[in-house]
C-alpha cells in the first residue's frame, strides 16, 4: 500500500502509519530498528531499494529524508509505503524551505519508540556525523567515503570527527578481504615484515585495510596503485616469501602461500544492500574501525 | 600462537574453515540434492568456505567429475537460497570430483584416497577431510571400515593427534571428521553398536551427529529466550507451570521413505532425538557457560531425570493414518502406501507423557506428540501456566479465559507467542484469550543461514557444541526403549483419518489428566 501526503505534518504521517499497522495487523511488532536515510532526490530510489532489501534480514522502519532547499516556504511532503515487497515500512519525506534546516523535528516523532536508530548517508555526508542534527538521533551512523568526490580526503575528515558508533561502507567493503587474510594467518606462518595493498587510485577501502594491517601487525603497510577494479590484492611479506591474495577481475581471488599450491576462492564485489545488511547486524560501536581510522589519520598518506 | 588479525571485538570477521575436502557419500539422495549441495554453494556465496575448498562425491554411478558437477549445478540452481553467481559456481566447481564405486569395493576407496591426496597437492587442502555419510545406517559399517582400511581415516584421527615430526602441511597433519545423520540406531543396543563402530575409527570429538530438524539457530534462539531474559526464569518451574506440550506435526505422509520408515515409526524417527532434545533444552537448568561441555552437561542432567509413565497403556498413545482428505486432497492410508506391508504395525503418530524428576519440575507433565498426515506442519514448545488461584470477577465474566501460555514456535514462522486474557471491548466485563506475537521477522529467515549451512560450517570449523553426544543419544534410547517394547506387545496402533489431529487414544491420554492438546 502506498499513499502520498502533501503539505502535511509529522503527526499526520504518524497517524497514517498507525492506521496502516492496524489495517495490516501488527506491522510494527516485527520492526527491529529505525533506519534514517539522509539522501538526495537523485540517490533516493537506489538507497531506499537497498534498504528494503536489507530489510529482509532486518525488518525496519525506513525514513528517507530529502532536503529540498530552495526558496519556497517551509513544507513537508510524505510518501508512505507499507507491506509491498519487503517487511517493515518506508516513509519518504521531502522537506522544503526553512523546515529543511530542522528535519530532525520531523523525523523524531516518526521513529518507532524504544527501538535502535541507524542513520545512513548514501551520498554526501557531514564530516562529524555524530554532531549532525539527524546523526544525533542515531546510535550508529553509516557514511560512505567512496561516494564522495575525494574519498581519501573524506576519510581524513571522518577520522578527525570520529565518534564511537560511526562506520563507513568503505570499511564494510573490506570485510571479505579481511576475513580471508585472518583465515590465512590462522595457520602457522613465518614472521611478517611488511604489507602492500594494491587498488585503484582513491580507494578508501584500500587505505583502511592498509591502516588496519599496520595497526594490528605493527608493520609498515603501503599502497600500490593498480588498474582495479577496486582492491586488486594484498601481499604480506614474510621471511619465507609472500602470503598474497590477488583479485584482478573483481570476482575471483587467488591465495598464494610460500611452498603451497595456489588456492582459488570467489571474492565478488558486493552490492549496497549486502553492505547495509552487514552494517545493521551489529549496533554497538565498531572499535576496530575506529582504530583503523585513527591509524590512517596518523600514518596514512 | 594467537592470530593478530583476530580480535574478539571485530565481529565482522567470520571464522572460516581451514582448506579442506568434504567427501560426500550418498550424493544421489534427496538430502544431498535439496539441502547439502545448495548449502555448500550458499556458504561459498557468503564467503565462508576456505580457499581451495574441494568437494568429492562418491556413489554407485558411472559418472565423471563433470557429470557430478552438472548434477550439483542443477541442485544449486534449483534449491540454493542465495542468488546464483556464475563466478562463485565456477570457483566451487573447480574443486568438484567424483569417484564411482560401491561401498564394498576396496579399489573404489583406494581411488577415493588417491583423489583426495591429489587434491591436497593440486588445491592445497592440507589433509583436512570431512566425511559426510548421507547414507542408510545399514551402510555405515562398510563405509567406516573402508575409510579405515584405505587410510582415509588417517593418523589425524588418532586420539593422540598427528604423529610427532609429521611435516607441516602433509596429509598426516590434517584433521578428519565424520558426520552422521539421525537416526542414531533404532534402540539402545544398536546405538551403542554404531557408537562403538565410529569410536573405533574416529575420536569422539571428530564425530558429528546431526539432527537436521534441530537447527543450531533454533537452539540458540531458545537459549537466548530462556537465559538472556529476566522475565521468564522466575516462572519457569512447577509453581507456575501446569504442563508442557512439545509437538512436531507433519502434514505429509511417508512419501518415498517407506523402506526407511516401516519398522522405525514416529517415536524412533522424531521423539527419540528431536522432541527429547527440545524437552532437554526446555527443562534444563542454566548452564554455567555456553560452551559445548557446560551445555551438554545440563542437557544430560535433564534427560537423565526423565521418567516414563508407570502405566504405559495410560501414558502413551500411538496411531496410524488411514485414508482420508487432507487439505482438500484425497490421500492414501499408511497401509496402502507403496512398499508398506498391509499388516504393518509401525506407528505414524506417537504421544507420550513424561515426567522430569527434579525440584523444578516435580509433578509437571511433559506431553510429547508427533505424527504424519496431521492437518498442518508445525513444531512448537508450549509452556502452559496454571490458572490464577483466584479471579476477582463474576464466574461468567472469565468463562472464556483459558490458561496463560508461552509458545515457542520452532517452525514454520519461528517466533514466540504469549497467550493471556484481555478484556473484550464494551460495557460488559468479559475476559477472553488473546495472543501477543513475536516473529523472528516476516522474511528474517530469508537471509539467516539455513540449518544445514550452520551445520556444515560447524563441521568444517570443528565446532561441535550443539550436536548431541553419544551419551545423550543413549539416554534418549533408554527413555524410549521400554515404550517401544510395550508397544511391540500391545497389538496394532489405532487408525486416524489423514488430515485429522491424531488417534482418539491421544485425546484420551490428555483427558485422563483433565487436559487437552493445543489445537493443531
Amino acid at each position: 500500500m502506498r499513499i502520498e501526503l502533501t503539505d502535511t505534518t509529522a503527526s499526520a504521517v504518524r497517524t497514517e502509519l498507525t492506521k496502516f499497522s492496524q489495517r495490516l495487523g501488527g506491522l510494527t511488532t516485527g520492526v527491529v530498528l529505525n533506519l534514517i536515510i539522509v539522501t538526495s532526490e537523485a540517490d533516493q530510489h537506489d538507497a531506499v531499494r537497498a534498504a528494503s532489501q536489507a530489510g529482509r534480514e532486518h525488518p525496519c522502519r525506513v525514513i528517507a529524508v530529502i532536503a529540498r532547499n530552495g526558496r519556497s516556504g517551509s513544507r513537508l511532503d510524505a510518501e508512505i509505503v507499507v507491506g509491498e515487497d519487503a517487511p517493515g515500512q518506508t516513509v519518504v519525506l521531502r522537506i522544503y524551505g526553512e523546515l529543511s534546516q530542522h528535519a530532525d523535528s520531523v523525523v523524531t516523532p516518526l521513529l518507532v519508540s524504544d527501538t535502535p536508530v541507524v542513520t545512513w548517508w548514501p551520498g554526501a555526508a557531514p564530516s562529524v556525523a555524530a554532531a549532525d542534527p539527524i546523526g544525533v538521533l542515531a546510535q550508529r551512523r553509516v557514511t560512505d567515503a567512496a561516494a564522495s568526490d575525494q574519498p581519501v580526503q573524506m576519510l581524513t575528515r571522518l577520522a578527525a570527527g570520529y565518534q564511537p558508533g560511526d562506520t563507513d561502507l568503505a570499511w564494510t567493503r573490506a570485510t571479505p578481504w579481511r576475513s580471508l587474510l585472518a583465515a590465512a594467518l590462522d595457520r602457522p606462518h613465518s614472521a611478517i615484515s611488511s604489507a602492500t595493498v594494491g587498488a585503484e587510485q582513491e580507494n578508501a577501502s584500500a587505505d583502511l585495510m592498509a591502516a588496519w594491517l599496520a595497526a594490528r601487525l605493527g608493520i609498515p603497510a603501503q599502497l600500490e596503485n593498480t588498474a582495479g577494479p577496486g582492491v586488486t590484492g594484498i601481499s604480506l611479506a614474510t621471511t619465507a616469501g609472500p602470503i598474497a591474495i590477488n583479485r584482478f577481475d573483481g570476482r575471483n581471488a587467488t591465495l598464494s602461500r610460500p611452498g603451497e599450491p595456489d588456492r582459488h576462492v570467489a571474492l565478488h564485489r558486493r552490492d549496497t544492500a549486502d553492505l547495509l545488511a552487514e552494517e545493521l547486524r551489529r549496533l554497538d560501536p565498531d572499535e576496530v574501525y575506529g582504530e583503523a581510522l585513527a591509524e590512517f589519520a596518523t600514518h596514512g598518506r | 600462537m594467537t592470530n593478530p588479525l583476530r580480535d574478539p571485538r571485530d565481529r565482522r570477521i567470520p571464522r572460516i574453515a581451514e582448506p579442506s575436502v568434504l567427501v560426500l557419500f550418498g550424493v544421489t539422495g534427496d538430502l544431498a540434492r535439496k539441502k547439502l549441495l545448495p548449502a555448500i554453494y550458499d556458504l561459498a556465496n557468503r564467503g565462508l568456505l576456505p580457499p581451495g575448498f574441494s568437494l568429492v562425491g562418491f556413489a554407485r554411478r558411472d559418472w565423471k567429475d563433470q557429470d557430478f558437477a552438472q548434477v550439483a549445478h542443477e541442485a544449486v540452481r534449483e534449491h540454493a537460497r542465495t542468488p546464483f553467481r556464475e563466478a562463485v559456481w565456477q570457483q566451487l566447481s573447480e574443486g568438484v570430483r567424483f569417484v564411482p564405486g560401491e561401498f564394498g569395493q576396496d579399489e573404489a576407496f583406494d581411488r577415493l584416497a588417491q583423489t583426495v591426496t591429489l587434491l591436497d597437492a593440486e588445491r592445497g587442502t592440507a589433509g583436512n577431510r570431512a566425511y559426510y555419510l548421507s547414507i542408510p545406517p545399514g551402510k555405515f559399517p562398510a563405509v567406516v571400515r573402508q575409510l579405515e582400511r584405505s587410510g582415509l581415516a588417517g593418523d589425524g584421527a588418532r586420539p593422540g593427534g598427528p604423529p610427532p615430526g609429521a611435516p607441516r602441511g602433509s596429509a598426516a597433519e590434517g584433521w578428519r571428521r565424520v558426520v552422521v545423520e539421525k537416526p542414531f540406531g533404532h534402540d539402545l543396543a544398536s546405538a551403542r553398536q554404531l557408537n562403538d563402530l565410529l569410536a573405533s575409527v574416529f575420536p569422539s570429538g571428530s564425530v558429528f551427529r546431526i539432527d537436521h530438524y534441530l537447527g543450531k539457530e533454533t537452539v540458540q534462539n531458545l537459549l537466548a529466550l530462556r537465559f538472556a531474559n529476566t522475565l521468564f526464569e522466575p516462572i519457569w518451574n512447577r509453581r507456575y507451570v501446569d504442563h508442557v506440550q512439545i509437538t512436531m506435526a507433519e502434514d505429509i505422509g511417508i512419501g518415498g521413505r517407506a523402506g526407511y520408515y516401516d519398522g522405525i515409526g514416529a517415536a524412533r524417527d522424531v521423539i527419540q532425538n528431536h522432541l527429547l532434545q527440545l524437552l532437554a533444552l526446555t527443562a534444563m537448568e542454566e548452564p554455567v557457560s555456553f560452551d559445548a561441555e557446560a551445555l551438554r552437561a545440563e542437557k544430560f542432567k535433564a534427560l537423565s531425570a526423565v521418567q516414563v509413565p508407570g502405566d504405559l497403556a495410560e501414558g502413551t498413545a500411538r496411531g496410524q493414518y488411514a485414508a482420508g482428505w487432507q487439505g482438500g486432497m484425497p490421500v492414501r492410508g499408511y497401509l496402502e502406501e507403496n512398499g508398506i506391508a498391509r499388516d504393518s504395525v509401525t506407528e505414524t503418530y506417537a504421544a507420550v507423557r513424561l515426567g522430569v524428576d527434579t525440584r523444578r519440575w516435580a509433578g509437571v507433565p511433559f506431553y510429547l506428540r508427533t505424527g504424519k498426515r496431521l492437518p498442518v506442519r508445525m513444531t512448537e514448545i508450549a509452556v502452559i501456566f496454571q490458572r490464577a488461584p483466584h479471579l476477582p470477577f463474576n464466574a461468567t465474566d472469565a468463562r472464556e479465559l483459558g490458561q496463560n501460555a508461552l509458545v515457542i514456535r520452532v517452525q514454520p514462522d519461528e517466533g514466540v507467542t504469549l497467550r493471556f486474557g484481555s478484556k473484550v471491548p464494551g460495557s460488559a466485563m468479559e475476559v477472553r484469550d488473546v495472543n501477543m506475537d513475536f516473529a523472528y521477522g516476516e522474511s528474517f529467515t530469508e537471509a539467516s543461514p539455513e540449518a544445514y549451512e550452520r551445520l556444515l560450517l560447524d563441521v568444517l570449523v570443528g565446532d561441535p557444541p550443539l550436536f548431541p553426544r553419544h551419551e545423550e543419544v543413549e539416554l534418549s534410547w533408554k527413555i524410549l526403549d521400554p515404550i517401544e517394547e510395550f508397544w511391540a506387545g500391545a497389538g496394532r496402533p489405532e487408525q486416524y483419518p489423514a488430515g485429522t489431529s491424531g488417534p482418539p487414544g491421544a485425546d484420551a491420554l490428555m483427558a485422563r489428566d483433565g487436559r487437552t492438546w493445543r489445537r493443531l
